[in-house]
């Protein structure tokens, strides 16, 4: 097992001919390979990113929930921590805890700032012992790295640190491949010998002279993997894991259905659903946030909003229950009871038509006592305002028996 | 991409077919918008000027605004797009028409079939 290949590998091949939508959106290495296969180019985080290939969200979408989908993810960003003292200082700065993993597994948390709000959602992989691998979201790649690097401990008298941090999002490219089929892809890709990693593990292997560190995580609500390399074989890869996909009706997925289908999911979007002004806690994401386990940056703000009996907002998921045109971020959502003329409870941070539930669907801070499931709301969509209720998070939940990996014919 | 030439077209995309003051929007503009989810029509009896927001399509990601392409008042709009937004999509010149004008005006504007490829190529 050796990772280090991935952490000393060249640096990607320079930009390609395509002009980007805009000079400056940045690309990934498979720019020319969306390009080439018809991806239509928007700018997301600062990237230019495919929204959807000529297949269409829709049809992307379904092939994730039904068979297999893979998304180029390498504008995430990757930092590397490791030394004598990374776990320790890591879990000083992250909500989760990280002394409940060990080599081989990952966790999702959150950072926060001193106010308790989230800087960025993250998972972290220890892929071998007391090495950690850091994904974090595109757009917060400079804001994630210049915050832990300002909380590194100082060197001791030596010059000497017991922790090495180091931002590697440009040397590696990213791999979703998602789906109950994904399973599938990865062995018709790397051979049928292929050991999975279970869910949230990680493994490393060395595939064709390349090292390719595979996570079984994502972003869909699905089972599927997350593999990240190096960057300068991406276009290699990119094309023969697509034909070694294609018998299993794997199909290339833009950001368009991985939206849709992490909404779905209820996964939060930073930017979106997630903000420096508000708390984990809020988010519902109370489970990634390990108050018991000592100090971490905002903890004692959690601590006190916990004490004074909780966020008094809170994500809540909602589905349409009338027919109506897609709610998006930024509508304003009113209380059902509310008269005409009130102010509204909140507004949408997300939103949109779920293919599944073939219904309009979204999140929205509401008050904590309109954010229970079953409470009728009214989004308003271009002035017109439409029936919603609030449910249950996720909106989607996959059933797991038809993915477990003995179900999964390979 | 099919730009029939009996229909006349807006730089915005929609067509006019002048014998019954049908609109719609074009093969191009249902391509580029894919997926569509949603038509916001407006209401019979509407009177519309040329360039005036007249309905809504709404695709997966985006809403889009319609104009209409022509001045003249609604007399009828396809209600079948409200349970299969998706004709839009299908078959844009034909079952996915959006609504019908009478007295229709302003139609001198309009592009022919030859002018709106040379527009969609460029």
């Amino acid at each position: 097992m050796s990772s280090e290949a991935v952490l000393s590998s060249p640096a990607p091949a320079p930009a390609t001919a395509e002009q980007p939508p805009s000079p400056s959106l940045k690309q990934t290495p498979l720019h020319a390979a969306h390009v080439r296969l018809g991806g239509k180019m928007v700018g997301f985080g600062g990237w230019s990113m495919p929204v959807q290939y000529p297949s269409g969200i829709l049809t992307e979408h379904r092939a994730v929930r039904g068979a297999a989908g893979v998304f180029d993810i390498s504008h995430m960003g990757q930092f590397i921590v490791g030394g004598p003292g990374g776990k320790a200082w890591l879990n000083s700065l992250f909500t989760n805890d990280l002394n409940r993993i060990h080599a081989g597994q990952s966790q999702y948390g959150l950072l926060l700032n001193e106010r308790g709000g989230v800087i960025d959602d993250l998972i972290i992989y220890e892929y071998a012992e007391g090495e950690f691998l850091l994904v974090v979201n595109a757009s917060k790649i400079d804001e994630d790295f210049a915050w832990l690097s300002a909380h590194l401990p100082p060197p001791d008298a030596e010059g000497d640190t017991a922790i090495e941090l180091s931002n590697r999002s440009d040397r590696f490219a990213a791999l979703a491949i998602q789906g109950p089929r994904a399973p599938g892809v990865l062995a018709a890709f790397f051979g049928p010998t292929i050991t999975f990693p279970e869910r949230f593990g990680v493994t490393v292997i060395d595939h064709d002279g390349l090292t390719f560190v595979i996570a079984r995580t994502g972003y869909t609500g699905e089972d599927g993997f997350e593999l990240f390399f190096p960057a300068r074989a991406s276009a290699v890869i990119w094309d023969d894991l697509l034909a070694a996909g294609v018998s299993l009706g794997l199909i290339p997925c833009g950001l368009g259905s991985r939206d849709s289908l992490r909404l779905e999911a209820c996964y939060p979007l930073n930017g979106s659903d997630l903000s420096p002004d508000r708390t984990p806690l809020a988010a519902g994401l109370g489970i990634f946030v390990a108050l018991e386990k000592g100090e971490f940056i905002g903890r004692d703000v959690l601590l006190k909003q916990k004490a004074d009996g909780g966020p008094t907002e809170r994500l809540a998921a909602f589905r349409m229950t009338e027919k109506c045109p897609p709610p998006r971020p930024h509508y304003p959502v009113h209380a059902a009871t509310g008269d005409a003329g009130a102010d509204p409870v909140g507004e949408t941070t997300s939103g949109g038509l779920s293919p599944t539930l073939d219904a309009g669907i979204g999140m929205t801070y509401l008050p904590a006592a309109l954010a229970k499931a079953g409470t009728p709301i009214q989004i308003d969509i271009r002035g017109k305002r439409f029936a919603a209720v609030v449910e249950k998070k996720p909106l989607y939940k996959r059933r797991d028996e038809r993915f477990t990996p003995a179900g999964d014919k390979v | 991409m099919n730009v029939p030439d009996d229909l006349k077209f807006a730089p915005t995309h929609e067509w006019l077919r002048g014998a019954d003051g049908t609109v719609g929007i074009s093969d191009h503009a249902q391509a580029e918008l894919t997926d569509i989810v949603y038509v916001d029509l407006p209401k019979v009896g509407t009177r519309l000027t040329a360039g005036q927001t007249a309905a809504v399509v709404e695709s997966v990601k985006a809403a889009s605004d319609i104009y209409s392409p022509v001045g003249g008042e609604v007399s009828e709009v396809n209600e079948a797009l409200a349970g299969n937004p998706a004709l839009v999509n299908t078959d844009p010149y034909g079952d996915g028409w959006l609504f019908r004008l009478k007295e229709v005006a302003e139609a001198e504007a309009l592009m022919d079939a030859e002018a709106y490829r040379k527009q969609i190529s460029a």
